[in-house]
């Protein structure tokens, strides 16, 4: 991920008429075309020949380089786009909260369903 | 939580307010500096969270589970994943448009805030569409919904996510019909902003479904 998806450049922050302090819309249209990169990797990547027929290892490798890309996607739809990098820090808690839970619920739950056995 | 300014005491304490201050002291001051109205959509938007793990998982532990005979394709075998990567594109685009809607808004620009928010819809009706189509395609190739356990996972989750994108767009026609109507100004940018945090949420969910379901064989 570029520094431009996570950090603002003093030059590309705005305060509006209210007072109300936010990003410009360059910066937006920065972090769309980094989310549409990482799109095009994501479908690149699972279309790689190395993976024809892969198991043990390789097979981990391709999962996890997808999963690491819609983790990124992800975090940078969240704090941008919805804000949370510029809301108050007890939104980001109860946001992470809901879905940390959601992803320890589940995991325990298909775990002892032996999906990953 | 929450404490409920009384003008009266507030004015009784000190100088008469003006009528601009009467009408922000009549307003709830909470204590967090967050208004109820966008706490309550986080709040529910980290429950949707577990909904839509509950159907991922469900996905996960079903998507081989084709059934016999002569339709015993998984789901991933029939996917058009050049379509489904376009659709996805579409909708992370409209992501982009709403955050346009919200900053319009919040600079007292009702008309490119409609506009905005007309792009989002058609951008969101664009992507729904194809997933029409792509259900349309199972159906005609006898893959429904009751087929076996992949395909109703498949479709449970999948059409789960396609009714939030619908409820999404009926959200944003509402909103520039109420703005034709004057009955959303610069005052109520949050509200828009509010709107935008759901869609933004079926943008993310739409994320983690593209990889886990599409892209993760």
């Amino acid at each position: 991920m570029s520094a431009d998806a996570t950090t603002i450049p003093a030059s590309q922050v705005t305060p509006t008429d209210d007072g109300h302090h936010g990003p410009t819309d360059i910066y937006y249209v920065r972090i769309a075309i980094a989310l549409a990169v990482i799109t095009a990797i994501e479908v690149a990547w699972s279309y790689l020949p190395v993976w024809d027929d892969a198991t043990g290892f390789k097979a981990f490798v391709e999962v996890a380089g997808l999963l690491v890309m819609m983790a990124i996607k992800f975090v940078v739809v969240a704090s941008n786009f919805m804000h949370l990098k510029f809301d108050s820090k007890i939104l980001t808690r109860i946001f992470y909260a809901g879905l940390g839970l959601a992803i320890a619920v589940y995991l325990a739950a298909l775990t002892s369903l032996h999906l990953f056995g | 939580m929450t404490d409920f300014v009384d003008p009266h005491v507030v004015a009784a304490a000190g100088d008469p307010p003006d009528a601009t201050d009467e009408t922000h002291m009549l307003s709830h001051v909470t204590s967090t500096g967050i208004s109820n109205e966008k706490l309550a959509m986080w709040v529910f938007l980290g429950s949707e969270c577990l909904l839509f793990g509950g159907l991922i998982s469900t996905f996960l532990l079903y998507k081989h589970h084709a059934g016999s005979g002569a339709l015993d394709q998984t789901p991933h075998e029939l996917y058009d994943l050049a379509f489904t990567s376009i659709s996805s594109f579409v909708l992370l685009m409209s992501s982009l448009s709403m955050v346009f809607a919200v900053s319009s808004i919040q600079r007292g620009d009702g008309r490119a805030m409609r506009t905005w928010l007309a792009v989002t819809a058609l951008l969101g009706s664009v992507f729904i569409a194809g997933q029409v189509y792509e259900f349309t395609e199972f159906l005609d190739q006898g893959y429904g919904f009751t087929h076996s356990p992949a395909w109703s996972a498949f479709f449970g989750l999948t059409g789960f996510h396609g009714v939030h994108v619908t409820l999404g767009i009926i959200m944003l026609v509402s909103a520039i019909v109420l703005s034709l109507r004057g009955r959303i100004g610069p005052d109520q940018a949050e509200g828009i902003e509010i709107i935008g945090l759901y869609w933004h949420f079926v943008d993310v969910v739409w994320i983690i479904i593209f990889t886990v379901v599409y892209l993760i064989k």
